[in-house]
């Protein structure tokens, strides 16, 4: 493999992943600079969700590779073979990302301070009087700091999914990925969710955000790519693939969602 | 009421033997039970069939049944031939049936969890073993609390089953004063013995049920 760039910060190259006898991938390539907002579109069972899950391990691919800032997560050697790193590689590299899911995913049991506090003490060993003020500082960014010490179940389906995405920058990735983040919200909840991530991609996080909301992907992501079938069939700059579609894929897609 | 203060110290006695048998049968057989819950559940094809089949052999016959074969048959079953005494032969049995009981009641409650908060665990970085203790069965707890209310009163009343290797458990103390001077009477206050056991345990459980009410899954 030829030596990335200090600003690559994910190389996947060639990426194929089956459901049993179903080939969802077949071959997906994507380089993603660091602070890149990249905005995956396309209809549903086009494999974008999938690709994400790939991404951070929550699926396993068949073929391909996958270096995220420069380390191997995942390749194929000449035999056709698929390698993972090791273990304790495997989840280091891992987590240089975040995740924010469609459904939150949120712990049910503790409240939203224990929710964002939990994977820094247990996994990154910190120290709760140094958790704490981190969290708290988190939680004003998203605008929950009231909410500090409720359960989730009390929460609207917009806050929670702030929680979620507070929750995953306590863990400090320098990659954040979002899937489908406001697809599960009520229509007058997803403006708050989008401008929190909006304000985070000023702030030059890299992300890339399986979406539907196309008017989000067009004003914040830098690139857009568009998939159907497993394959990106069409990848350029959102403002340019929003205006003139080269595809006539895309094309008929878009005048579906738009 | 001069009888009443008679008979008490007997039936008292007995419901000591009767709470030592709970109490450790309940302290052992839970942590087994997660035990081999876990084992059950886990990717290890062939541990996980050994329990199904343990399960299996200790559902699928009569706790009377096992504990007469631990105390009478063991002794002449070749290598593992040991000849335990009552006390222990009865809370091995009562040990390894509940154990299995308890299993099921964590498998139900920890394939309960849904797979997105493994998958939330996961990202954040979290292993398996770490995702179990702080995420899983904190959750799984509040969700068998009922399950486990029922299995728990059932065993306060299992106890009389001792009887067969003629240890003097409450009930077994209230039939032998039944017998001896005619009268029903110890078998009334044998029963307000059991339900005062039950009260107490149903009272623990609803508080922990209150205690995990503060949340909704």
């Amino acid at each position: 493999m030829t030596s990335p760039s200090n600003h690559l910060m994910i190389h996947a190259v060639d990426v194929h992943k089956r459901f049993g006898p179903v080939e969802v991938l077949k071959g997906v390539s994507l380089d993603v600079d660091r602070g890149e907002v990249i905005a995956v579109i396309g209809p549903s069972g086009s494999g974008k969700s999938t690709f994400l899950r790939c991404l951070i391990h929550l699926e396993t691919i068949h073929r391909g590779s996958i270096a995220i800032e420069g380390e191997s997560l995942v390749s194929t050697n000449a035999q056709g073979q698929c390698r993972y790193a090791a273990p304790a590689d495997l989840s280091r590299i891992c987590r240089k990302m975040g995740m924010v899911f469609q459904h939150f995913n949120l712990f049910p049991h503790l409240t939203v301070l224990q929710n964002i506090i939990e994977a820094p003490l247990t996994v990154k060993g910190a120290r709760l009087d140094e958790i704490v003020p981190k969290a708290e500082a988190l939680l004003r960014k998203v605008g929950l700091f009231d909410k500090r010490d409720a359960y989730s179940s009390r929460l609207s389906g917009g806050q929670k999914q702030r929680v979620a995405i507070a929750r995953a920058l306590a863990m400090e990735p320098d990659i954040m990925l979002f899937d489908e983040p406001t697809s599960a919200l009520d229509p007058e909840l997803t403006g708050e969710v989008l401008n929190t991530m909006r304000a985070l991609a000023e702030e030059r996080m890299t992300m890339i955000v399986v979406t539907h909301e196309m008017a989000f992907a067009r004003e914040v992501a830098g690139r857009a790519v568009f998939m159907d079938g497993g394959v990106i069939v069409e990848s350029r700059p959102a403002r340019e693939l929003f205006a003139a579609p080269e595809h006539p894929r895309t094309r008929a897609f878009l005048e579906k969602m738009l | 009421m001069n009888y009443l203060a008679d008979i008490l110290p007997p039936l008292l006695q007995g419901s000591g033997v009767t709470l030592q048998v709970f109490l450790i049968t309940f302290v052992l057989a839970v942590p087994l039970g997660l035990a081999l819950a876990l084992i059950r559940i886990s990717r290890f094809t062939f541990l996980s069939t050994l329990v199904n089949g343990y399960i299996w052999l200790m559902r699928g016959t009569p706790l009377m049944l096992q504990m007469l074969f631990i105390y009478f048959a063991l002794p002449f079953i070749p290598v593992i031939g040991v000849r335990l005494p009552d006390f222990p032969s009865a809370i091995v049995a009562f040990v390894l049936n509940y154990s299995a009981y308890f299993a099921e009641i964590f498998r139900a409650g920890i394939q309960s969890i849904e797979r997105g908060q493994y998958e939330g665990a996961k990202v954040l970085g979290l292993t398996y073993p770490q995702t179990m203790r702080h995420i899983v069965l904190p959750q799984v707890l509040k969700r068998i609390l009922p399950p486990m209310s029922n299995e728990t009163i059932t065993l306060v009343k299992d106890t009389s089953l001792i009887y067969v290797l003629a240890m003097n458990d409450l009930l077994r103390a209230a039939r032998g004063i039944v017998q001896r001077d005619f009268t029903t009477m110890p078998f009334v206050v044998a029963a307000a013995f059991y339900l005062f056991m039950t009260l107490v345990l149903t009272y623990g459980f609803q508080r922990l049920e209150k205690k995990y009410a503060v949340y909704d899954d």
